[in-house]
């Protein structure tokens, strides 16, 4: 593209949130739902109840700028995103993924309540009022045939472009329990992406419950290679051969020696794992795709170079996680030497054709 | 080295920040006790502006289990990554000699001082210049 053409941007990671839970989100909720919230709370399925796990890095995990002229909380307030966002870095697709929306719940009817709500507030809100934003079907995962019934219910319906749940699952992704899931998916004829945190009920790391936020943050590409590994050995992609799965946000550079060792071990044990007719790398070629940010900061870009070319420059979907405070600037990440072409893919192509938008 | 304006003295007070632009180069200039620095204002990792971060001291810890503070408000945290800056130098905590940001010379000064800039003077007072 020519120096002085902007480049065009896609955000495959953005965070919306209620200025108010009474206020944006009761108006989609059943009275008996809005009576459980105000009695009960929000019952997640980890220790901590009184918060996350472990305190964050910032308050609200935010950018301290992303506050509005008004204070408002960061991502609230679709006029400021456009402004401080949107408009700024020419980001003509942006990915909405609610946090706190209602997935990782233990009551398994208030889940699906509650994400049903934030998927009709992301319309009400954002969708309806900016057509650069599109929305992602929050599924209440751990129970798979209400999941289902969310997605179909959305499926058809332009303001989504995804189905969209969290990466520590109580169980490895790839379990029978979670089937109605992909199979929804690919009828729907939506990706599924799989955020990093979540309410598995099990410790952050594979070693147990860690001290501290930076493990915990490090944690979510452990949590990727376990769910990666399962889907790949319990025969998802063999059985869902369209399913397209997102990992957004738990890094990348890991994913081509997972698949390197996953094949050596497959080969190993072939007669264990007879449902998996291919070496691992084929299904994780075929049918993963990575979003970047927190993108990897070597010491010297080249090193990214190999990566990017082992995973495949179109798998890679840009993403800034606006508006947390671990942003990625489009203009200001390493991204290693590219043609135009590369570029173009991984900052809006990528995105345009794995979505069809 | 020329002298310019950038701010009044009362738009800055102790504890606080201003973002001034200045020959086209945006400078976060930090009071801090009555003393001025002045900081590229632009985070050297990706960008984030130094003047809208939280200015803390420093906390440091010699070896496990045994924490000092020291320096209280002349630090500045990145409002993107946290990344700290030390306001008299524009080096960076954790990498002093590979990550900076530009530090600018600031003094306090009245207008008689500068030769050859025309500014605008409303009020009387003393002014925040930045040498360039």
């Amino acid at each position: 593209m020519p120096a002085n053409q902007k480049l065009v941007i896609a955000d495959c990671d953005i965070h919306p949130s209620p200025k108010s839970v009474e206020k944006e989100i009761f108006p989609f909720l059943e009275k008996r739902w809005r009576d459980h919230y105000q009695t009960y709370g929000m019952l997640l399925r980890q220790p901590y109840q009184a918060g996350p796990a472990y305190p964050k890095g910032q308050p609200d995990a935010a950018r301290r700028d992303a506050y509005g002229p008004n204070g408002e909380k960061p991502g609230s307030d679709l006029e400021f995103m456009r402004k401080h966002h949107l408009d700024r870095y020419n980001i003509e697709l942006g990915v909405l993924n609610p946090l706190k929306s209602g997935q990782g719940l233990q009551n398994p009817d208030f889940a699906a309540a509650y994400c049903k709500a934030i998927n009709d507030w992301q319309i009400a809100e954002w969708t309806s009022k900016e057509a650069r934003l599109k929305g992602s079907v929050c599924l209440p995962y751990e129970d798979a045939i209400l999941s289902a019934k969310e997605i179909e219910r959305r499926a058809g319906d332009p303001n989504f472009i995804q189905a969209f749940m969290l990466i520590r699952t109580s169980e490895p992704l790839g379990n029978r329990r979670y089937w109605p899931i992909f199979n929804a998916c690919v009828e729907a004829n939506l990706p599924l992406a799989v955020h990093a945190f979540g309410f598995g009920g099990t410790p952050v790391t594979g070693g147990g419950w860690p001290s501290y936020y930076t493990e915990d943050m490090v944690g979510h590409s452990q949590s990727a290679q376990s769910l990666v590994t399962s889907m790949v050995m319990e025969g998802v992609f063999e059985r869902w051969p369209e399913l397209k799965l997102i990992i957004v946000e738990a890094g990348f550079a890991w994913a081509p020696a997972l698949s390197w060792r996953l094949d050596r071990i497959w080969a190993q044990n072939r007669e264990e794992l007879l449902h998996v007719k291919r070496p691992p790398s084929e299904y994780m070629a075929d049918h993963i795709w990575y979003t970047t940010q927190p993108f990897e900061e070597p010491d010297r870009r080249g090193h990214l170079k190999d990566i990017f070319e082992w995973i495949g420059w179109e798998k890679l979907l840009f993403a800034t996680d606006y508006p947390h405070w671990d942003f990625d600037d489009p203009t200001r990440i390493p991204l290693p030497r590219a043609t135009d072409e590369q570029k173009q893919s991984f900052f809006i192509d990528n995105a345009r054709s794995l979505y069809g938008v | 080295m020329a002298k310019h304006i950038a701010a009044k003295v009362m738009d800055i007070p102790p504890g606080e920040r201003l973002s001034v632009e200045v020959q086209g180069r945006k400078i976060a200039i930090f009071n801090v006790a009555g003393e001025y620095f002045g900081l590229r204002d632009a985070c050297p990792h990706m960008g984030g502006l130094l003047s809208e971060g939280v200015v803390i001291g420093l906390v440091e810890a010699d070896r496990p289990g045994c924490y000092s503070y020291s320096r209280g408000g002349e630090i500045v945290r990145c409002p993107w990554h946290g990344w700290e800056f030390d306001l008299r130098t524009g080096k960076s905590r954790f990498d002093p000699n590979r990550w900076k940001t530009h530090s600018y010379d600031i003094e306090v000064g009245d207008v008689q001082q500068l030769e050859v800039e025309t500014v605008d003077v409303t009020t009387e007072g003393e002014f925040v210049i930045v040498n360039l």
